[in-house]
């Protein structure tokens, strides 16, 4: 097959590349939320050492 | 514990990957055959290459788990596993839409190595059914440890046997992914290459990290429990 | 440790010649799947690479059901807790395991071969033999060592019936492939052996690899 022209393989390209950094930022949000958790448990740990 | 030397690694993957897609798009010339579309190469191939690693590390742990009896082994190769699959799932998108720019169709079955790497992916997903389906942690550790070094032995024999396949139906022989680059593009995908590594090792540290922190708190909470 | 295997062997073909489970099943499965593929692709014969394709795939998915059972006496009757407090070597128990899918897998092919051959097969087998026998042969060995580790690693486990099949079939791959391809030409109209040789030591390379490994390893498995 002949080369694509560059707007044709612009979209590919792109999609590629939006793939790569979708990936890397769906599983930054995923390892922020288990952060997001550890930190809420900590402050519940931390409560209710203070109570006694 | 496992969160040594992370922020220098994050900083040196972030500079690499940046230094990476300027020379993609700025340096490293047009393929004389795709074009613009080959671009795609630079991020397909290292992916693919480090999730490969990535498996194979996971058997590497597996193995060290196994020998020492130490956990922290299986851990490791837990999360090797996790991440690759997770580019697994990248490689596999990358791969698909490099196919549809440059053969017209979103699958092409004569590329060995995106039909073994499915194949290998396929067998990797399998992985968390198996390991949350153990209860008693040591037996947990020790089955996906024995998984790991089994589909590790499988992703090599398994890429030799897709590859003798397509070449006896598909003689033709494709060299996009072979080895005979010009300079500046070998540079550019050494450079990716090593960008997504750093990413890899980097973000392998970090769930590390999590998942300690978050077992170690899961003790903590036991004791208080108990203390109560 | 040789003793220890024959033992566990013994009790294994005992138990399958009483009960009846594992063999038939695989049988009745492997000829039902015939009749499937023959309304699914709505031919009447096959042959070449069709033909092998299906006596293949079918063989391996009856592979899965014996593969699943491979287990199932020690499991129902509590005999693994016996077994694995017997001073047992793993390795025997591998090897008794292994033997025991071969043996399975040997006899199931002896109706379902000929089977195919009856009910979907254009050319008759007639042209394929002995080569399709080393084919055969090879590729139990392969399915019977895999299956054995894949069958003692979902043991434990309490999706078994789910984890065996998604565990098994994408190992048997390079099985499904050198075993298809080396079959293929023996089911032409024409029959010639080609390229067998390669395809038999792709399977050989398989075999050694996953015998070994799985001895290797399976003294992890099973454990108290």
């Amino acid at each position: 097959m002949p080369a694509l022209p560059l707007d044709e393989a612009g979209k590919y390209v792109a999609g590629a590349y939006v793939v790569f950094v979708a990936l890397i930022l769906v599983y930054v949000a995923i390892i922020g939320a288990k952060i997001a958790r550890i930190d809420r448990q900590i402050s519940e740990l931390v409560a209710s050492e203070e109570d006694e | 514990m496992y969160s040594k030397g992370l922020a220098p690694l994050a900083a040196a993957a972030a500079v690499t990957i940046t230094a990476a897609l300027a020379l993609v798009f700025f340096y490293a010339p047009n393929d004389a055959d795709q074009g613009f579309v080959q671009k795609i190469f630079y991020i397909h191939v290292p992916m693919a290459i480090v999730a490969l690693c990535g498996f194979v590390a996971g058997g590497v742990f597996a193995i060290q788990h196994l020998r020492s009896g130490d956990s922290s082994w299986d851990l490791r190769s837990y999360v090797a596993i996790h991440l690759s699959i997770i580019l697994g799932v990248g490689v596999l998108a990358t791969g698909s839409i490099w196919a549809r720019a440059s053969w017209g169709h979103w699958w092409v079955w004569d590329e060995p190595v995106l039909v073994s790497f499915l194949v290998v992916f396929l067998l990797y997903c399998v992985y968390y059914p198996l390991r949350f389906s153990i209860e008693d942690p040591g037996r947990q550790a020790r089955y996906s440890s024995v998984f790991a070094i089994a589909a590790g032995a499988f992703v090599p024999l398994n890429f030799v046997a897709v590859r003798m396949a397509e070449s006896f139906t598909h003689p033709r022989v494709l060299s996009q992914t072979g080895g005979d680059l010009p300079g500046d593009m070998r540079l550019t995908f050494l450079v990716s290459l090593l960008g997504i590594a750093l990413l890899f090792v980097t973000l392998w540290k970090l769930e590390l990290t999590a998942k300690h922190a978050s077992m170690q708190l899961k003790r903590l909470r036991n004791r208080a429990r108990v203390a109560a | 440790m040789i003793g220890a295997a024959r033992t566990i062997l013994r009790k294994d073909l005992l138990i399958e010649l009483r009960t009846k489970e594992s063999v038939p099943a695989m049988v009745l499965f492997s000829i039902t799947v015939y009749v499937l593929f023959h309304f699914g692709l709505d031919r009447d014969s096959l042959d070449g690479s069709l033909a092998a394709g299906v006596l293949w795939v079918t063989l391996l998915l009856a592979a899965v059901i014996g593969v699943s059972r491979l287990f199932a006496a020690e499991r129902e009757q509590g005999g693994i807790d016996g077994l694995l407090l017997s001073p047992v070597d793993r390795t025997a128990l591998f090897v008794a395991k292994a033997t025991a899918l071969f043996v399975f897998l040997t006899i199931v092919e002896l109706v379902a071969v000929p089977a195919f051959g009856l009910l979907l097969l254009g050319p008759g087998l007639g042209g394929a033999f002995p080569e399709l026998l080393a084919v055969l042969a090879l590729g139990n060995l392969g399915v019977a060592a895999v299956g054995a580790l894949v069958a003692a690693l979902a043991a434990e486990t309490r999706a078994r019936e789910l984890i065996v099949p998604l565990l098994l079939l994408p190992l048997l791959v390079p099985v499904l492939i050198a075993c298809a391809q080396a079959t293929e030409p023996l089911l032409r109209q024409d029959a010639v052996a080609e390229d067998l040789g390669r395809w038999l030591g792709l399977l050989s390379l398989y075999d050694v690899v996953f015998v070994l490994l799985s001895v290797a390893v399976f003294d992890f498995l099973l454990e108290d």
